[in-house]
């Protein structure tokens, strides 16, 4: 190429292959993973240390609990698989399609926040508070409630998330990838649910 | 492509039932047997590891990607641990060190 094209479009031919291939916004959408999954881990360390550190730590999950635990699994990993039903259908270019199927992972959000709602309003019913609570070691509030409560916070803007992008793509402005990178958080809420639900609840249980 | 978008779909529902079975067997043997936390996490990383390799498509990307992430977690991990330190710190209430 010479100078003189060079300096006409000073892009031509001088882009290299993206390293990756996959778009900018994907690659930032795994770094956010990333840096996200690193906090939840770093709250479920937190928690499994004061737990050990803790003789009296209770254990007031009884089988209802476990069984709505069950249930907002079941309703979540639905939700990851509806959101790549969306995902085919908008790769496929069936926009009514991935709206649809967007939309109905979006109430599925909604549903599993409800139950987790319920759930924490049966709790702070026993009593249980941030930082006291009627069985044991005070900081089982503190906890429970900051763990759950910022999965609850992420289902949430999932939630308002898909609802924006789905509008937005029916519209005809946003593409497959941006159904598709809004997955990848979806999935990501869903993974983090699955260590949750061990370490919180059933490691809790009531026996 | 439209059968290989099939094929993907299918592998997609068969690993959503398998992350499903894995949740139920957790439950029901920490209600049998108690809950073992050793047990309990290795299952919780079977499921995320098929979550990610399959729903997030990570066994797609090129192996950089997944390469390329790991001097990243590191980087957060080692800027959680400035902060990390300073947390227990407050925990007790302590003044910092002078």
């Amino acid at each position: 190429m010479s100078q003189a094209n060079l300096a006409l479009d000073p892009h031509a031919g001088t882009m290299e292959e993206r390293p990756f291939a996959i778009p900018s916004s994907k690659l930032v959408m795994w770094l956010f993973i990333i840096s996200d999954a690193v906090t939840f881990g770093a709250l479920l360390f937190a928690y499994g240390y004061i737990r050990n550190a803790s003789p009296d730590w209770p254990t007031p999950f009884e089988n209802p609990s476990i069984w709505n635990a069950l249930l907002m699994t079941f309703i979540l990993v639905t939700s990851s698989l509806t959101v790549l039903i969306a995902v085919n259908a908008a790769q496929n270019d069936d926009r009514a399609r991935a709206f649809r199927w967007t939309m109905i992972t979006a109430v599925m959000g909604l549903m599993f926040t409800a139950l987790h709602l319920r759930e924490w309003l049966d709790l702070i019913g026993k009593g249980v508070r941030t930082f006291q609570n009627p069985w044991g070691a005070p900081m089982f509030g503190a906890t429970f409630f900051a763990i759950t409560g910022l999965h609850m916070a992420h289902v949430l803007a999932g939630v308002i998330a898909l609802i924006a992008v789905g509008l937005i793509y029916k519209a005809g402005k946003y593409s497959s990838k941006h159904i598709e990178i809004l997955s990848l958080y979806w999935h990501f809420v869903d993974i983090v649910w699955m260590f949750v639900v061990p370490l919180v609840y059933l490691m809790n249980m009531k026996r | 492509m439209a059968d290989n978008t099939s094929t993907s779909m299918n592998l997609n529902y068969l690993i959503y039932v398998v992350i499903l079975a894995i949740a139920v067997f957790q439950i029901l043997f920490a209600m049998m047997a108690g809950p073992q936390p050793i047990l309990m996490l290795m299952l919780a990383f079977l499921q995320a590891s098929l979550a990610v390799n399959h729903f997030m498509h990570l066994k797609q990307e090129r192996p950089s990607l997944f390469f390329a992430l790991i001097p990243y977690t590191l980087f957060v991990l080692f800027m959680m641990n400035m902060i990390w330190s300073d947390s227990f710190r407050l925990l007790h209430m302590r003044p910092p060190i002078k």
